[in-house]
This record gives structure tokens, sequence and C-alpha cells, in this order.
């Protein structure tokens, strides 16, 4: 014989699960192949090395990026903002560097940037999804309204492309772009492949900045375009890749 | 008659009269009502109707403005349809503001009238204050 308690609880329990099929419904839905009409667009960049070290010391592309989304120059590198920067290549590409390097490759600083990675750490651990893939075109894109600053995803990324705001950086801006926000204390920023001028059928301000037109940008999925035909004419290599990220710029040497 | 029944009685009155200072404070403060404050924006020909009609954007201008918000940064669609048929860039400072160019004399008005402080300015960026002769006109 059943007691109240006990009919009490089976009650509840079946009253629960009735309540759940809606639940079930949708999940067994999201399960279902998407249609794969859509090739899912993959944007890229192409850094030809051969041309971008033809000018030493030029700073064109990174002074294109810092003015066109208010990047603060903070001296002290611990504080420092960077989008899009110089590393030489023994710290760029660690695990393809030996002594006989030529001397232009081995010295000269090489610009690196957030490489949109096809399968990004940075994504998988924001507690907010503040930072997401876009599956239009896979561009690596940070929402500043919902950051907590909790660093995680710096902490995540193998490259060092993503800086934290220590410091308001309206106090190390010398101008500031009015169209463009800035972001506040508390906060990780990156480069974003300037979405912003991509949705007004711009090109990334860096490509557009560089006189070697040594940066060539485009859609991986599209076999026709200028980063495909760059790809399968020269040969490229990528930061780090056997970790597994699948890094979306490529580098000409 | 509980022993010191007038003690105890006079002790509550006490505590209730200080619990509730601020209650029988307020009963006889008058306070003015809360006027509409004066706000001022740019008259441009042409363009003398806001995406919504005024009173609507009284009440609802913030669900509106986390609207295009969310649609901008996490759906990269940046068109707004009126009901009317006219459309719009979302965006603060090229939408909002082209109109409503003096954030001291628009937001900032109601908002501290209103004891509200929203942090949209802290990394959007206002427009620099055009010069009276551009022509305010107060609503």
């Amino acid at each position: 014989m059943m007691d109240r308690r006990d009919f009490m609880k089976y009650a509840g329990l079946s009253g629960l699960s009735l309540a759940s099929i809606p639940l079930l419904k949708k999940l067994s839905a999201a399960e279902l192949p998407q249609g794969s009409s859509h090739a899912t667009k993959q944007l890229a960049m192409v850094v030809n090395l051969r041309k971008c070290l033809e000018l030493d010391n030029c700073t064109k592309c990174i002074e294109a990026c810092n003015q066109t989304h208010n990047i603060p120059l903070i001296d002290n590198p611990d504080d420092n903002i960077r989008w899009i920067w110089k590393e030489r290549f023994d710290r760029a590409f660690e695990d393809q560097e030996h002594e006989h390097l030529t001397e232009s490759i081995r010295w000269s600083p090489l610009v690196v940037m957030c490489n949109h990675c096809e399968n990004p750490p940075c994504v998988r651990v924001c507690p907010t999804q503040a930072t997401w893939k876009r599956e239009k075109d896979g561009i690596v894109m940070m929402d500043w309204h919902r950051c907590i600053g909790c660093r995680y995803c710096m902490a995540a990324c193998p490259y060092g492309s993503r800086s934290f705001n220590w410091r308001d950086p309206r106090q190390h801006l010398a101008k500031i772009q009015p169209d463009y926000p800035t972001r506040t204390k508390g906060v990780v920023e990156k480069c974003t492949f300037c979405d912003e001028r991509l949705s007004r059928g711009q090109l990334p301000s860096c490509v557009e900045a560089c006189s070697e037109k040594a940066l060539t940008f485009g859609d991986l999925s599209d076999h026709k375009s200028e980063v495909r035909e760059l790809l399968s004419s020269a040969y490229t290599i990528r930061r780090k890749p056997s970790l597994g990220t699948g890094p979306q710029v490529y580098y000409i040497v | 008659m509980p022993r010191d029944f007038n003690r105890i009685v006079l002790g509550l009155a006490v505590f209730l009269a200080l619990v509730l200072t601020p209650v029988w404070t307020n009963l006889f403060r008058s306070v003015p009502p809360l006027q509409d404050p004066e706000i001022a924006t740019r008259n441009i020909p042409g363009k003398d109707k806001c995406v919504l009609p005024s009173v609507e954007m009284k009440v609802t201008h913030m669900n509106l403005l986390n609207q295009w918000r969310d649609s901008v940064v996490r759906n990269d669609q940046r068109d707004y349809a009126t009901a009317d048929g006219r459309h719009f860039d979302m965006s603060l400072s090229r939408t909002c503001m082209n109109c409503h160019t003096d954030k001291a004399k628009f937001c900032d008005r109601c908002h501290n009238a209103l004891a509200v402080n929203p942090y949209c300015w802290d990394c959007h960026v206002e427009p620099l204050v055009q010069p009276a002769s551009m022509g305010t006109e107060v609503r």
C-alpha cells in the first residue's frame, strides 16, 4: 500500500517528467543534422613576409589599426593593448625557428595578430559568451558589453593575441575616433578582423593601409578568392599549428 | 493588568516613534512633483521623426538600444526598419546622436532628474557639442 508521502513523491516526479517533454523535443531537434547547403565561410589573412620585410621599420598597418579602433598607446609592456603588433620570428614561430634561418627572417620583427582560429580555445573558456566564433564568416568576435574581465581567454590563447585594459584607455589616447567605441578598464580586447568595416563593405584597415600589398584578406571557402590563390601558389606557414587551434593567418616566408 | 504595564506601553510608544521617524517626518513635508526636464534636440529638416513616437521612446528607448546592441554585435544586422517603412542604421553614435547631438542637454538632463546612471558613454564616444548656430530646438 502506498502511503501519502510516497504518493506525493511519485505525483511530483510524474508532473516533472511531463513538463520536460517540450524540453526533450527541443533537444532532439537540435541533434538533427543541419542542412549543409551553405559552405560556412572562413575569413583568413595571408601575410607575405617577403613584401612586408622590404620596408624596414614600417608600422603603417599597426598605426592604421590603432587609430581606427581607439587603441591606447601605453609604454609599459605589461599594460600594453595590441591588436596587431610585431614579434621576432623565434617568439612568433617558436617551433619553427633554427639558427640558420636567413638574417632578415630571423631578426626582423614580423606582424602578428589574432589568428581567428578554426577551433578557438578562448571561446571555449569564456564564461559569458562575450567571445564567440561567428558562424557566417568564422571571425572570433568580441562583445565588450558582456566581457567581465576574468581573463580566462587570455590564459587560453596560445598567441598572446588578447590584451586586458588594466588602465582607463581614454587617458592614453591622443585622439579619439568618434565612430568607434573605446573600451573601459577591466575589459579584454583583440583584433576582430574589422567586423564593423566588413559589414560596410570595406577591407580591414591594416590591409588597406599596407602600401606594399603584403596583407591579403579574403574567404577561404571561396576557391577563387585571392587568399586561396596565394595559398595554392606559395608555401605558407602558420603559428603553432601543432596545438590544433587551426590558425587562419598564413605567412609566406 | 501585568506588572509595569505603563512602562511597557511607554517604551513601545517611544520605540515605534523612533523607528517610524522617516514616515512621520515625510508626512508633513511637501515634495514638489517631478518636472519634465527640458531636453534639447537639433532640428534637421526632413528628419523630424524619431525611429519611434517620442512617447514610446521616452519609456522604451533603453530596451530599443539593447535590442540594437544585440542585433549589431551578436548578429551583424545593422538595418532597422520602422513600422512606417523608414530605415535606420542601428548605431548610437551614428544615428541617435545625429539628431540628439548634445548629450548633456538630451541624455543627461533626464537621467539626472531620474537618478539613473547608464554606462553607455564609458565606451561610446559622445559627439562634440555643436556650436549654437546649429539651431537647437527645445521639446
